[in-house]
């Protein structure tokens, strides 16, 4: 299968202190895979590195072959292929819920308001949110602005779905409604690297499970490899710490 | 202490005032709102009425037949009328604020640009910003209504004071903006930013279609309070010879001696500026109940 997203030897530092030591991944089309590991691992860093969000030290990132480092690629075409779900949501508060999901398909793809709208609207279908299009994101419960965030993504239409923790801020009752969604997605086939917390959602939907550990990819398998037989001490000992 | 609750006092602790208070509220409370007022405004009135010297005071700034002398003007004394030299002022205000939004936001923009190309542009702004808050605006009224036209340089020396005091007003009024602009900018949360750039937004695009439009909301009672004090500065501009509503009553107290004309001047500076304040502590209490809502 084709590789879509390659990590080789990633290092990124933040002043001193090291982020990222050398972390090689690769992400295939229609596959799902999942970072586990303890707050401050580098999870999120290595997101962010991958959408040039932040700029990486040393290795290389490459996205459908093509070197980021490369004078030029521009970051903002390589974005818009690049989904990005966040914690936080971050949906733009001034915004309705149907203009936070045309922005950028109308202005960064320069797509017509009209076409981008049609599809815009039967994605919020989709979620059972068409009748909240005209809403403000301040209206909508946690777990719905963080739907219509995965939506506002997937409006991009992008190679590969970035998602950074995006049940971490949600009430316990809503966390179960975007977990749905994920699953769904990865069911039609929806290419993701997913950080996560949720050890039985990684364990359901993933291709490939992979346990950072203070900036190092200690070990990557099959969920049934990490969960059940992990290889290695670190491995086994975050996991039982978060059973 | 014992790391617990209960170590003041292990039996229940009494909960009623040591000394008996009435409390006001409802009708109780008006009553005394309305007493302690009186009081207030009473002891003023008393002291400019009963001080030594209030009737001379009462004879020399508010006298009504002088007060009104003064706001209509008397061109056969040649005294100008404080109430058009008001339409002066406000023409000035008006034409300085849509001079220093524009110029306040470019400078801000500039500043918070990111190409290397504008770099230069970048250290220029921020030179700007820096020397015309420090500089008091008076003496930037001076150096551009006494210095241009000495310079000698086609139309930019041969305007009015008038213009040279819009001038100088959006010189100083755009650095103290174009910073509030900047703080408005910095107030809006970086997932905005990240957000917006990972949907391949542009700098430029993210910049005006989902920061700015946040920013401008936040800075609105800042912009207003700037507003409010460059509708009051334009009275500096009487210094170039613009006849405008300070200046005149500046004509009218020395020809007449008589101080009337300056209580007109503030009475109508007064009616031009307390909407404004009214205006914008309204929405500073609408953003606050807002934000206190959790919205």
């Amino acid at each position: 299968m084709e590789v879509v997203l390659e990590l080789d030897d990633v290092v990124k530092r933040f002043g001193d202190n090291e982020v990222l030591r050398g972390v090689s991944l690769q992400l295939h089309r229609h596959e799902v895979v999942c970072l586990i590991g303890a707050s401050g691992s580098g999870k999120s860093t290595l997101l962010r590195c991958a959408n040039m969000l932040e700029t990486i030290d040393a290795g290389s990132i490459s996205l459908f072959g093509q070197s980021l480092e490369d004078d030029r690629i521009d970051p903002d075409l390589v974005r818009q292929h690049i989904g990005m779900v966040f914690q936080s949501f971050n949906l733009f508060p001034h915004l309705s819920v149907l203009e936070n999901i045309l922005i950028g398909p109308v202005h960064a793809l320069k797509r017509r308001h009209s076409d981008v709208r049609e599809e815009a609207m039967e994605l919020l279908g989709r979620i059972g949110l068409q009748e909240r299009a005209n809403d403000y994101p301040d209206r909508l419960s946690g777990g719905q602005q963080q739907r219509v965030a995965i939506v506002r993504s997937l409006a991009m239409q992008p190679a590969l779905l970035l998602l950074d923790e995006v049940t971490s801020a949600l009430d316990p009752t809503l966390v179960g409604e975007v977990l749905d969604l994920l699953s769904d997605l990865a069911h039609s086939g929806t290419t993701m690297l997913i950080a996560t917390h949720e050890m039985n959602f990684a364990r359901d939907v993933a291709n490939q499970v992979a346990y950072l550990d203070n900036g190092v990819l200690v070990e990557k398998g099959t969920p049934d490899e990490i969960f059940t037989n992990p290889r290695h001490e670190s491995t086994r000992s975050f996991l039982e710490r978060v059973r | 202490m014992a790391l617990t609750t209960d170590n003041r006092s292990p039996t229940p602790p009494l909960l009623f005032a040591k000394r008996r208070r009435r409390l006001l509220v409802g009708r109780r409370g008006i009553a005394a709102s309305v007493l302690s007022s009186a009081i207030i405004l009473g002891a003023i009135v008393a002291v400019f009425w009963l001080a030594p010297g209030g009737a001379t005071v009462r004879y020399f700034f508010f006298n009504p037949h002088q007060m009104w002398v003064a706001f209509v003007g008397n061109p056969a004394k040649g005294l100008s009328s404080v109430g058009v030299g008001l339409i002066t002022n406000v023409w000035m205000c008006l034409v300085s604020e849509v001079l220093v939004l524009f110029f306040g936001l470019l400078i801000a923009w500039v500043r918070l640009s990111q190409s290397p190309v504008l770099y230069p542009f970048r250290v220029l702004s921020a030179m700007y910003t820096d020397v015309f808050r420090g500089i008091p605006i008076l003496l930037v009224i001076f150096m551009v209504g006494f210095g241009l036209p000495e310079l000698n340089i086609g139309f930019l020396s041969t305007q009015s004071p008038a213009v040279y005091g819009c001038a100088a007003l959006t010189i100083t009024y755009s650095a103290y903006v174009a910073e509030v602009f900047r703080a408005g900018v910095y107030s809006v949360p970086h997932g905005q930013l990240l957000a917006a750039r990972s949907l391949g937004l542009t700098h430029t695009s993210t910049m005006r279609r989902v920061i700015l439009p946040q920013a401008i909301r936040t800075v609105i009672p800042p912009l207003l309070n700037d507003f409010i004090s460059l509708q009051k500065d334009t009275a500096l501009v009487s210094l170039l010879g613009v006849i405008e509503a300070t200046r005149a009553a500046q004509i009218y107290a020395s020809s007449e001696f008589n101080f009337s004309g300056y209580v007109v001047a503030s009475i109508l500076f007064l009616l031009l500026t307390i909407p404004m304040t009214r205006f914008t502590d309204h929405l500073i209490a609408r953003d606050r109940s807002k934000r206190l809502a959790g919205v």
